[in-house]
Order: structure tokens, then sequence, then C-alpha cells
């Protein structure tokens, strides 16, 4: 299949960007999104030019490390999909696909189509852990975990970090990767004796990177690669509150 | 003669009497010692993350943008040890003997003894941490198994395991960052190793972004930079991993091992088409529930599910009848292989296997083999548009895991004093084949309990060590190479992308130096690369400058592979018998199986780097058995 590219070209973080045409052929349906535009920045390679620069790793959707805007939606039409496991199946012969950075104030943008997410890292940093060091550790089974809890823990720590619920966001808030975290660990009983000063911390280092406020829209959970709950923001709000209340 | 430095007693008591006399550094001492840590996986994130702890400075360098996305991310089955809470008979005796008969007597016993026993304390490591380990109904931890052995032993998050080890690891790592113990230096990428007087004292490393060359000096190097299975470039493994690292340390003294045993995985999705970039693996896991096979009949056209039951061969329970499904991965890549050369293989390209869940969701119902692997069958259908819970998955095998790497003695130190090596970049643990479910394992054992102990020892001799600075002639002189390297990527002008050379050399090495190898075929494919290697240094093309440039970064790692290729295939000529993932065919019985031979061959190899034009020179670390028999593998 052909496809008609428009795929936003930026030199550095302070330069400024454009949408440059692109026209691709020889498309197969088999082919993941990022191995379309290998073929296109293979192309790219022979006539000279600069290639598309763009995140990429595992290409197994757990790394986090691609993410871009696909026609206005991150990591493209599928839900529950990162870029890399989205294929050409879902596209047909003579499309028009817009195809941009993750958008936001503590994304910049370093080329093309990758970003600086280490702002993420600086809310893990903040308290997005639980304070035992190697040579600390109970024997594991004196822990004891309900099946239930354990999983509903799974769910939240399965977060890849990638940054689609804040590039979604009209806010651009962090707030489902944030409360994924806060969830993971407020649930298990190791991660409840920091829990309180964890939430007050974390959310004060995601003002300070600029993200923005959630409202409720719930646009993150949809496009979520890992499909996490929107209701942890709402575990998130909880626990910030209780903890601002009963703090001493 | 290679010196293990293996400590003194019984086997069981080895570690502890190590631990017991080793040096220690007072804790207003540590902080005056830095420690570079390359890599930010398991191995690398759990090392830096204790040590810091510990008290020392570490700097931590990967080249992703961030240290949660190191490969051990993917990592999907689980986590093996010898907790025994299946009452099935297990024991760290038992684990040891496993590991040691899957690396078909080719690993060290200290070694693999100590990775046993090191395990139970990693389970409860990452529980601490807030890793969701999958738990029965009362609460209790839950196992499952993995191939090659007879107990279940194996801890596991769904299929998720390394990415919620990683989380605890990186976890760990940032509380460090914020305790400011730790430097993270990510989107660097480590270019050179700096050895003074013989030691490794700091490395070159390139700011993928902004491309500046930077300095940085150190007590110490630890390089837990994972395996090179990406030589083949269709892989399991991530796009950017690579062997740069290792493979520079290796051209400053570091000895290579091992360095043809590579495990092809046996449940990956084929390959159906040119473009591909990679191969996603599918977890051995599903083994566990899944059966293996292909058609009776070659040539079959019919779909799986229109093939009755009495003409599908069942090939593993049908050879190995005591393991089935659940034989070591090199045994069941390369019965999937014969199968497939014969003509019985099916999908699109006729490359692949059936792994069926029919059977399974008859018996104990969709919900729970959805509960067990669900997120697995979602991936399948993700990039092949099929339902795996209505027709089999098709799989074959694929390059997956490096067993060699660089050389080291039972301090995890490499040849060079001060340079350590953990994880997969290293080679110690796994022999010719490694057992499902103890990479992560090993990854973890070293970072977190064998490193934190075994540097300190080093550094205690370090402590009077003249301070070195990055102002050192040594550094200047390898920041210039590196900057002499990256000048000539930019300046050849050719007309060939490195994904090329990258390619043909995966292509290369998976036809002559792959699941099988001949003496022929090595010889051959030696020649081949090194035309490649030619070509490569005259026709490669990188567009754009020495700032951000994906296909700069690219270009180097593939010359290092273009080395390393060679290196492969020399250390599987030396190798005249077949031994775990080594298949020679000219070794093999007439049933087909591998053909060990311990009276010449039960050595660990050891290359030395002799320059660009010389053919390495071959060491020999022989492999002494104390505490198990050498016997035939055999899981019939």
């Amino acid at each position: 299949m052909k496809l008609y590219l428009k795929v936003w070209r930026q030199e550095n973080r302070t330069s400024g960007g454009s949408m440059i045409d692109y026209e691709v052929d020889g498309i197969s349906e088999h082919m993941s999104f990022l191995e379309m535009l290998d073929l296109l920045n293979e192309r790219l390679i022979l006539k000279g030019e600069r290639v598309i620069e763009f995140d990429h790793d595992c290409r197994e959707g757990i790394c986090g490390a691609c993410g871009m805007m696909i026609n206005g939606r991150a990591h493209g039409p599928l839900t529950g999909t990162t870029t890399c496991q989205l294929h050409m199946r879902s596209f047909k012969d003579g499309d028009t696909v817009y195809i941009e950075p993750f958008r936001a104030a503590a994304f910049p943008i370093l080329r093309d189509l990758k970003t600086d997410r280490s702002s993420f890292d600086h809310i893990i940093q903040a308290g997005g852990y639980i304070s035992a060091s190697t040579g600390q550790a109970p024997e594991s089974n004196s822990i004891l975990i309900a099946h239930d809890t354990a999983e509903a823990a799974f769910d939240a720590a399965a977060c890849i970090g990638c940054g689609a619920c804040v590039a979604t966001c009209k806010n651009s808030s962090a707030a489902l990767f944030t409360s994924a975290k806060i969830s993971h660990l407020v649930l298990l009983p190791q991660g409840k004796t920091e829990s309180a000063d964890r939430v007050i911390k974390m959310i004060s280092q995601m003002d300070a990177e600029g993200f923005g406020h959630c409202t409720n829209t719930e646009a993150c959970e949809v496009e979520c690669p890992q499909e996490i709950s929107s209701l942890h923001i709402g575990r998130m709000n909880y626990e910030y509150n209780k903890a601002l209340i009963l703090r001493k | 003669m290679m010196d293990s430095k293996i400590p003194a007693g019984e086997l069981a008591d080895k570690w502890k009497n190590y631990k017991d006399s080793s040096n220690l550094i007072n804790p207003a001492n540590r902080k005056k010692l830095d420690i570079i840590v390359v890599g930010t996986g398991l191995a690398g994130a759990s090392c830096a993350a204790t040590l810091a702890e510990q008290g020392y400075n570490v700097k931590s360098f990967c080249f992703q943008d961030s240290a949660r996305r190191a490969h051990s991310v993917a990592a999907q089955g689980g986590v093996n040890a010898a907790k025994n809470y299946k009452n099935d008979g297990d024991s760290v005796f038992r684990m040891f003997h496993d590991t040691i008969k899957g690396g078909d007597f080719r690993s060290r016993e200290a070694n693999v003894y100590r990775l046993a026993e090191c395990s139970l304390a990693l389970i409860d490591q990452a529980v601490a941490q807030g890793v969701p380990f999958a738990r029965e109904y009362g609460g209790y931890l839950n196992n499952r198994s993995f191939g090659g052995v007879q107990v279940s032993r194996t801890f596991y998050a769904r299929g998720q395991t390394g990415q919620q080890l990683m989380v605890g690891a990186y976890q760990a790592l940032m509380r460090q960052v914020s305790a400011g113990k730790v430097q993270t230096y990510t989107r660097h990428e480590m270019l050179d190793l700096v050895l003074v007087d013989g030691k490794a004292r700091g490395i070159i490393a390139r700011n993928l972004e902004t491309g500046e060359i930077e300095r940085h000096a150190a007590n110490a190097v630890v390089l837990a930079t994972g395996g090179y299975g990406k030589v083949y470039y269709l892989s399991t493994l991530a796009m950017g991993c690579n062997t740069s690292a290792i493979w520079r340390a290796h051209k400053k003294g570091a000895f290579m091992s091992g360095v043809s045993w590579i495990q092809f995985h046996p449940t990956c999705l084929p390959q159906i088409g040119e473009t591909q970039s990679k191969l996603t693996l599918m977890s051995e896991s599903l083994r566990n529930d899944g059966r293996i096979w292909v058609p009776k009949k070659a040539g079959d056209e019919r779909v799986p599910n229109d093939i009755p039951e009495e003409e599908r061969d069942y090939y593993l329970e049908r050879r190995y009848p005591t393991f089935g499904n659940l034989s070591p991965r090199d045994i069941s890549s390369r019965a999937a292989k014969e199968r497939i050369d014969a003509g019985c293989g099916v999908g699109p390209m006729k490359n692949a296997v059936c792994l069926d869940f029919s059977k399974a969701i008859k018996e104990q119902g969709r919900d729970k083999i959805e509960e067990k692997y669900g997120n697995l069958f979602r991936m399948y259908d993700k990039i092949n548009g099929v339902d795996a819970y209505k027709e089999p998955m098709l799989i074959s095998p694929a390059a997956h895991f490096t067993m060699g790497g660089l050389w080291v003695d039972y301090n995890l130190m490499t040849t060079i004093p001060g340079l350590f090596a953990l994880g997969e970049a290293n080679f110690s643990d796994h022999g010719a084949n490694r057992l499902g479910a103890n990479s992560l394992l090993q990854s973890c054992v070293d970072g977190y309990f064998i490193a934190p102990y075994t540097i300190p020892n080093y550094l205690s001799g370090e402590l009077k060590a003249e301070k070195i600075t990055t102002e050192h002639p040594a550094f200047k002189e390898a920041e210039d190479a590196v900057q002499a390297q990256i000048i000539r990527f930019l300046n050849v002008d050719g007309h060939l992308s490195a994904d090329y050379f990258h390619k043909a050399l995966g292509k290369l090495l998976y036809d002559k130096c792959g699941l099988s190898r001949t003496k022929k075929s090595l010889e051959a494919a030696v020649i081949e690369i090194k035309a490649l290697k030619k070509s490569f240094d005259h026709e490669l093309k990188i567009p754009g400058d020495d700032q951000l440039n994906s296909e700069l970064e690219k270009a180097g790692r593939v010359a290092d592979f273009l080395e390393l290729g060679v290196l492969m295939c020399y250390d599987a000529l030396q190798r005249e018998e077949s031994c775990g993932a080594h298949f020679r065919e000219e070794y093999q019985t007439t049933e087909g199986e591998a053909l060990r031979n311990d009276e010449d061959f039960c050595y660990v190899s050891a290359w030395e780097w002799k320059g660009e034009e010389v053919q390495q020179e071959l060491h020999k670390e022989p492999l002494v058995f104390e505490a198990v028999k050498l016997t035939v593998r055999s899981y019939k």
C-alpha cells in the first residue's frame, strides 16, 4: 500500500519545527508502524537526507520508549496498543497519516519525534518506591498478600511510563502515571508505611515539573496502552486528602 | 592458565567463606570511592542502587532515555528460586544440579551453586520492594514450572516478571538518586574504557542528545550492558541492544568467553517478511499448557485446525517423553528446526511450528488460561491479528540469549583489574545453555548480592591508590580514538545504511553460525564477515552530523558486531564437540542428539584481543567437577 505521511521535523530543543510531506509506497500490512518508518528512513539515507528520529527499543510494547501522535491519537488508532505494536493492517492504501511527537510542556522535543520524558523519572525519585535497602528483606512468605490484592497492585504497576496519558490530556496532566505508582505501592502492605509522605511528595513534584491538573475527562485511560484505569486517580486524590488531614 | 579465584572449602561453604574473609571498607571511607555502572537493567540498576546504599558514589549510565527501559523489562516468564514452597523436592543443591546439567556441564560449579544459594534472598528482596508476584488465594506466593526441571520453582508476575523486577530495581535506583548517592546519565553511550596502569579507571561516553564526548573517572567500572544476541539482527532483543561496551573493553584487554554459545528461544514469532525488525518472544511459560506439534506429513497445506489429531506429530512429547513440551530450550529449538528442515513447518513461510492450547482450554477453561497468559494472547493477536484461543499460535526459534560474554572470575571481575561484568554481559553461570527463568535470577543476584561484596573487596586495595582525574593522558588518548572513529563514520559517504550491514551480518550468522554449525559453514562465515566489514568501512552512509543522530549510533554498534561475529565463528570452530546451544553437525549421536567431548573440551574458552589484523589468542579455563558427575544430558 501507499501512504501519504505528514511528519513533524524539528532540529533541536530550541528550534521550531514543521510538518513535512513524505510519500511511502511498498508498505505491507504485516509491517509494524515503526517498520514502516524504518522503510522510509532507509530511503532517506540512500538520498543522503537525515532520518526521522524517533524513540523505540523493545518493539514488543513493554519498554515504553516509543510513542507518537498518529492522526491525533497517542500511539495511533487502536486501544491498549503501543506504537511499536500497531501494524499497518490498521491503515488503508492512500491514507494520509499525521505523525507528531508527544507534546507537553514537561516533555521538551529533542529532535523530530524524540522527546525528553525525564520528568517522569523525577516524579518517581520524589517517592515512587518502597524504602527497602538490599539485605533488609524479611522472608517473602511472611508477608501474606491476598490474590486479588496482588493482582490489583499488578494492574497499577503495569505502567510502562510511555507518556501517552500526558500527551492525550488537554491539560497535559501526569495524574494517571503518578496515581498508578501511588496505587501500586499503597495497595501492598509493604508500601503502606510511607504512603502519606509519598503521595504528597510525588504530587508536588508532578506540579513542579510543569504537568497540568487533572480535570477528570478520563481521556488518559482511553489511550493508555496498558489500559490502566483512571480510578487510580480517584485513589490518589483520596490518599492525598487523607495525608493532608492527618499530617502532623 | 586462567585463575578463577574460587574460594576454598566445601561447595556449600564457599560463598560463606568468601564473605567471612573478604575485605571491608569502613563507612567513612566509602564516600571517597567512585564507581561507574554502565547499563541500568536488572544487573546494573540493582548493583548501582545497592552500592549507593552502602555509601559509595555511583554514576549510572544508559543509552535509553530512562533507566526503566533497559531490556530486562521484556523478560516475561519468571525468576527461579529454590524456596521449595511447593514442597516438591526442591533444594539449593537440586537447583544447582539442574542448572549445571542444563548448561551441559560447561559452567563453573562454585558460581552456579552461589547462584542457587542467593536465589532465596532475591525473592525476599523483590517482595520487600513491592514486586507483585502471583499469589495463591491464601496469600502465599505461587510458582510454576519451566523447561528443563521437574519442580515448580519459578516465581512470576503474569507474563511480565521482567518488567516488575525491573520496576523494583529502577525504583531502588531512583531512591538513591534522590538521596544524592547516584548520578544518572541517560541517553549516554559508553564508547571506550580508560585504563591507567592496567586498571579500569574510567570511561569515555557520548551524550546521545548533544553528541558531546565526555570523560568520567572512577575507582572501578562495572559493565552490566546485557547480551549481544542482536548480532543476528532478527532476535528477541531490543533494537538498541549491542555489544559495544563489552567489545571495546575486550579490545582494551578483557577476555571474551564462550562467545559462540547463543541460545535460540524456541517460542518466538516467526519471520514473515524482509522488512521485519524483530522476532517477538512468547514466554516459555506457555509451554506449561501449550502443546507443540507439526503435521506428520511434509508439505501439508491445510490450516492447523483442519489437521485431525492423528495426523499431528507432537514431536517433543514423542522424542522426550519425560520432559515433553518442557524440554530445555536448546533441545526444543533444535527439534523444531529438524522438523522445519524436514518440510513439516507451518505458516506462510513454512518456518514455524504450532503451539496449541485447545487441550488446556478444554481441561481448565478459557478463564484460567486467560488469567495465566492473557497478555501474551493479546500480544499475539496484536502482532498477527489471530485469536490464539481459537487456533494454535505459530512459533519458531529465534536468537535470544548469549551465554557467552566477558570472562569473569568468582569476583565477577574481568581480566582487567577494576573492571567487573554482571548479568548477561558476563559468561559465568549458564554454561552452554541457559535454563528458563535463570536469566532474571542471575542478573539480580549479580547486582544485589554478589558485586556488592566483591567490588568492595577489590576497592579496599584502592583506598590508598593515586587519585586519577579526567586530565590524565589516558583519558585524552581514549577520547581522541573515539572522536576519530566518529569522524571516520561520517566521512565514508558511501551508499549503504548501517542497517543494511547489520541485516546482512545477521542472515549470514543465522545460516552459518546459528542453531547448528559445521566446520565448513564457519570457515565460510569468517571470510564473508571479513568481506562485509571491508565493505562497511568503504560503503557506509551516515547522513547528518555528530549531534543527535541515531544512524551514527547504529554505525558504531554494527562495527563492533562485525568484529564480534568473526570471533563467534572462531569460538565455534575451535570447539569440536556439540554441547548445549552449540551444535556442530559433525558431532552428534545416531539419534541426532548433541555429542559432548569431555575428554578434550571440558573448558571455557577465553579469548585475548591481539590487534585488528591478528586472530585473538585462545586461553582455556579447565572446568573441574567435584560435586556432580558428568553425565550424558538426557531429557528422554
